[in-house]
């Protein structure tokens, strides 16, 4: 059985009594143990996706399944990283983690949780800043604690919402590295939104994308069958990194255009008038 | 050098230009004071409100106290009032931003009620406690409470939805959420609230004094005003001035201490 199904979900918001459809007919399968990249334009609702399958939205229609049942509100089973880090300011790094292993193995010793919560900020490599402050940290080193936070959890499922898309080009490689060893050694099953083609070829074993919006939908995933550790030198060399590449870059310009398209058939009441005042 | 001339530069800016502001207001004082009879002048006042000045803790009879003495009556007497304005105020804003039907209950009650004067209240809380110290600390507490109780209630509704999710994914209890989120996510707000608070304590203070006859700035005001001692008004007015000024700055430097925290 898939960890993780969706099967048609569609979901919008209303703005101004308009319905604003966000995505439609999605359709998507997370194997246990897989590690998936959604990779889609910024505002197509990748967040709105990573929201549903956390259970912090609800899906206007269709099924949202976790381990076999339907999802209904959050659960320290899925993990979420936020894209904006999302770190409590008044809280260290230890306490930030804490807050996460205390809520979720409150019933283990207070030794035992202690113990867990140095595990897991040694794990990405902050002890040496474990009593700072989030704002005594870089951006890089901030994210790093959210991954801290959400795997001390130890979810089955780690939902990433565009991790690394707020750090500069540097700190995004290196965190790139450390992400693909973290995720490595964890075992987790990892759900990974971006809009950075190169970093889904880097660390997920199938990559899906996610078309323009409105009613965005999901294309056809493409499965990333390179040999880890992967180089992000040979990216740029490598013919298979390249043919999965225009793969999913293809899919993305050409939803992207009929999207385009669909817009000129259906002109709205606006552009309408304006082509009769040019007439 | 340049460190040296902006050392005096400062000096200037703290010192001097204030002292021009308070300059300009007795030299208008003591203008006024040539048409007005009954004003005493800048220099009388000095002359016979300096014995209560120079010794501010002599006791020499019930209502013939040194000033700070009566300001440290006021003090106690606000302090009173505004501790029981935050433990009411407080829990109330809470409510207020934590549940949209309890502001839709208790929000246009708290709108009417907010605007009602320190004299309004104080002769209810005679009523209700038949002696005038319950009465005064009622009505400091009824009016300061306003502003704890708003900035409270927009500082719970201002906690970004980011950490309302953080809270949702964590499933934080109930008690977690209260003192690891939702308090410090609000503390900056609560705090302009509760320095709010103080400001209109200390504002009541007098009003309550001067109708209750209680020894204090206040009490002292009036009673010097029936005794036709105008001097010892303007002193009075100038302490609670002076005291309000300095209760605020106290109050701003705690919240800039703990929005740096």
């Amino acid at each position: 059985m898939a960890l993780l199904e969706l099967r048609q979900v569609n979901k919008g918001y209303a703005h101004d009594g308009q319905p604003n459809p966000v995505l439609s007919h999605i359709d998507l399968t997370i194997e246990r143990g897989e590690f998936v990249a959604l990779v889609g334009y910024s505002g197509a609702g990748k967040s709105t996706l990573v929201s549903l399958i956390a259970g912090l939205i609800g899906p206007d229609s269709g099924s949202v399944r976790f381990d076999g049942a339907p999802v209904r509100g959050t659960s320290p089973e899925r993990g979420v990283v936020f894209q904006n880090y999302s770190l409590l300011p008044w809280l260290s790094v230890t306490d930030n983690v804490a807050l996460a292993v205390d809520s979720v193995f409150g019933k283990d010793s207070a030794e035992a949780r202690a113990a867990r919560v140095r595990r897991y900020v040694k794990l990405v490599n902050l002890d040496h800043a474990a009593n700072k402050k989030p704002s005594e940290l870089s951006g890089g080193m901030r994210q790093r604690v959210a991954l801290a936070r959400a795997l001390a959890m130890e979810p089955e499922l780690l939902l990433l919402d565009e991790p690394l898309s707020a750090l500069d080009a540097l700190t995004r490689a290196n965190l790139q590295q450390e992400l693909a060893r973290i995720c490595g050694e964890s075992g987790k099953t990892i759900f990974l939104v971006t809009n950075d083609v190169d970093e889904a070829l880097l660390l997920a074993d199938r990559i899906i994308p996610l078309g323009a919006g409105p009613s965005a939908t999901l294309g056809e995933s493409v499965l990333v069958d390179i040999p880890r550790p992967r180089d992000r030198k040979a990216l740029n060399h490598d013919p298979r990194f390249k043919v999965i590449r225009a793969q999913v870059i293809d899919y993305l310009l050409s939803s992207a255009a009929r999207k385009r398209a669909e817009r000129k058939l259906q002109p709205t009441a606006a552009a309408a008038r304006t082509a009769e005042a040019t007439r | 050098m340049s460190d040296s001339k902006s050392t005096l530069q400062q000096a200037v800016e703290m010192v001097f230009l204030p002292l021009i502001g308070v300059l300009c207001v007795i030299g208008l004082w003591a203008i006024t004071c040539t048409f007005a009879e009954s004003l005493p002048t800048p220099l009388k006042t000095w002359e016979v409100s300096k014995g209560y000045i120079l010794k501010p803790f002599e006791k020499r009879g019930e209502l013939d106290q040194g000033i700070l003495r009566f300001t440290w009556y006021s003090l106690v007497r606000v302090s009173k009032g505004y501790t029981l304005a935050l433990l009411v105020g407080t829990p109330l804003g809470l409510l207020l931003g934590v549940s949209k039907m309890f502001t839709k209950s208790f929000d246009p009650i708290i709108q009417i009620l907010r605007p009602v004067s320190p004299l309004a209240w104080l002769p209810l809380g005679l009523v209700l406690f038949g002696k005038p110290e319950p009465a005064g600390i009622f009505t400091i507490a009824m009016c300061a409470m306003w502003p704890t109780v708003l900035n409270t209630a927009l500082g719970v509704r201002s906690i970004p939805q980011d950490f309302v999710n953080v809270a949702r994914v964590l499933q934080l209890s109930r008690t977690k959420y209260l003192f690891k989120i939702m308090l410090p996510a609000a503390l900056p707000y609560m705090f302009t609230g509760f320095r709010l608070s103080l400001g209109i304590a200390w504002l009541v203070i007098v009003a309550a004094e001067m109708l209750t006859g209680a020894p204090g700035v206040g009490g002292f005001l009036w009673q010097e005003y029936n005794s036709l001692i105008y001097e010892h008004l303007i002193m009075c007015i100038a302490t609670i001035g002076i005291v309000g000024f300095l209760l605020d700055r106290l109050m701003s430097v705690v919240e800039t201490r703990l929005r740096a925290a």
